[in-house]
């Protein structure tokens, strides 16, 4: 169990290093990614000007609030509160993320499934479990919004973060065929017989 | 008591931003609890965040999680109430759009099919309006809910058959928990409908969800089952984010109706870790807040 600092983007073997179990903080940029989003750019055709090549995604859609551009807030948008959402309902999308745009790394909650962990494999990724529901503190990691695209998807646009100290984020899928969602949800059924049995099920 | 609509409006407005920033007592003191018994490192840690984030919350005077949900209003008339039932029904609506507009929220509701968003929290039929009668004297009472939705789509509903008794419903129950595993942000409160028809089963399983903690079940047979249901799911180890350990839910809270002969029906419903409400009290005196 390792900690790692990343400035992003990163190349695809300090992410193939990654193992379940280590721990990564981020800094510089961050993409926030949504069903919406994903679903425009990969079944409707639509494409983002952003380049995602090495960088992570994270599964969220923020409150925002629109605000004069400034140098502080230079796409127009100040970031309310943001957090994450549950990943699996976005599980067909890892492949195009990665195959596609080159995407390394990606942050959400309750795990990713088995296409994913084999896209992991194949290109070189990994999933960082961050604490859903504990968005005020995760909005502290945000410096600013930096881009936005897709705005008319709003709040599930692309959005373009400037963090600091994002994390530290669990590695809980990796390249090498790892999850722990799977051995933990393993873990639970094998507990099943025992609960029922507690239960008096016959 | 004439209840005063533009005052109705206010509170809902205030309630939606006041249950997105702050937790009741019970829910803080269920952290508490589940903190002190923890034994699996990595729940430990993830319950430790969950904790610290109520206290940034707070001092940043920001909202819990970005998830602003599906709000539900839940308002009981008293006695001696005069209020127009349709204005009060505007009244909710207008509170919810303004929260939305005016804080701002994140507009977290769109049309199914279209998926418009209208960037008001509102939609068809959305916000959730139930309204109902108590006996308490000149007392309007409004609870609202925002309901996230990776708890919400962690809902089932098996219509069960009487042969198969109430060891169907246990089953039901362990196996929906197991199922949800990460997904619903654990460790959660397990509602659980029994009984009724399909759609009172599955109320039933929302009311359970978002009772208070340390609430009973009125039923004595049904607060038996929560009690036994509470041990068990616990013993599955799925743990705070379905990452593993202890914590796997606050309680199983069960809601109970009587139902057909040649029914058994459960659902299930689960509430996050992020267990939000707050509450409006309207008397003669002015308005309340609480929980």
């Amino acid at each position: 169990m390792a900690h790692y600092d990343f400035s992003t983007p990163v190349g695809e073997a300090a992410v193939r290093a990654l193992r379940v179990n280590d721990t990564v903080t981020l800094n510089g940029t961050l993409y926030g990614i949504r069903d919406a989003t994903q679903i425009h750019m990969f079944d409707r055709g639509r494409k983002t000007r952003f380049d995602l090549a090495g960088h992570a995604v994270i599964h969220t859609a923020p409150n925002v609030k629109k605000v004069e551009p400034s140098a502080a807030h230079p796409a127009g948008y100040a970031p309310v509160c943001v957090g994450t959402t549950t990943s699996a309902r976005m599980e067909r999308f890892t492949r195009p993320l990665m195959s596609q745009y080159g995407v390394g790394m990606i942050i959400g909650k309750g795990g990713l499934l088995a296409d994913s962990l084999a896209a992991f494999a194949e290109f070189g990724g990994v999933y960082l479990a961050i604490v859903g529901g504990a968005a005020a503190l995760e909005t502290t990691w945000i410096e600013q919004i930096e881009d936005v695209d897709l705005i008319d998807l709003n709040p599930e646009s692309l959005w373009r973060f400037r963090v600091k100290g994002f994390g530290p984020l669990l590695v809980a899928m990796d390249s090498h065929g790892a999850s722990l969602y799977t051995e933990l949800k393993k873990a639970a059924a094998g507990r099943r017989a025992a609960a029922l049995a507690s239960l008096g099920v016959k | 008591m004439k209840v005063d609509l533009k005052q109705v409006e206010e509170a809902c407005k205030e309630l939606y931003i006041r249950a997105l920033k702050m937790l009741p007592p019970d829910i803080k003191q269920g952290f508490a609890r589940l903190d002190k018994t923890e034994t699996d490192a990595t729940g430990k840690a993830i319950l430790g965040t969950m904790i610290k984030n109520i206290k940034v919350a707070e001092d940043t005077d920001n909202l819990l999680c970005q998830d602003t949900g599906i709000p539900i209003y839940n308002v009981a008339i008293g006695r001696g109430v005069n209020v127009d039932g349709y204005g009060l029904k505007q009244a909710i609506r207008a509170g919810c759009a303004r929260a939305t507009r005016e804080y701002p929220l994140r507009s977290s509701v769109v049309h199914p099919m279209t998926r418009a968003n209208e960037h008001t929290s509102c939609g068809r039929g959305v916000p959730v309006i139930h309204i109902d009668f108590s006996n308490l004297n000149q007392t309007l009472a409004i609870e609202m809910i925002p309901k996230g939705s990776g708890s919400e789509n962690s809902s089932w509903l098996k219509m069960a058959i009487p042969a198969e008794g109430v060891d169907a419903i246990k089953t039901f129950v362990v196996d929906c928990v197991l199922e949800s595993g990460g997904k619903s942000c654990p460790p959660t409160i397990v509602g659980v409908g029994v009984g009724g028809t399909a759609d009172l089963c599955v109320h039933l399983a929302k009311q359970a969800a978002t009772r208070p903690l340390g609430s009973r079940c009125t039923d004595r047979e049904g607060a038996r089952l929560e009690q036994a249901l509470s041990a068990a799911v616990n013993q599955l180890g799925v743990g705070p984010q379905g990452l593993g350990g202890d914590a796997t839910a606050f309680a199983v809270h069960v809601e109970t109706a009587a139902t057909h002969i040649t029914m058994n029906p459960v659902a299930v419903n689960m509430q996050c870790h992020s267990a939000r409400r707050a509450r409006a009290t309207f008397t003669p005196g002015g308005v309340e807040y609480g929980f």
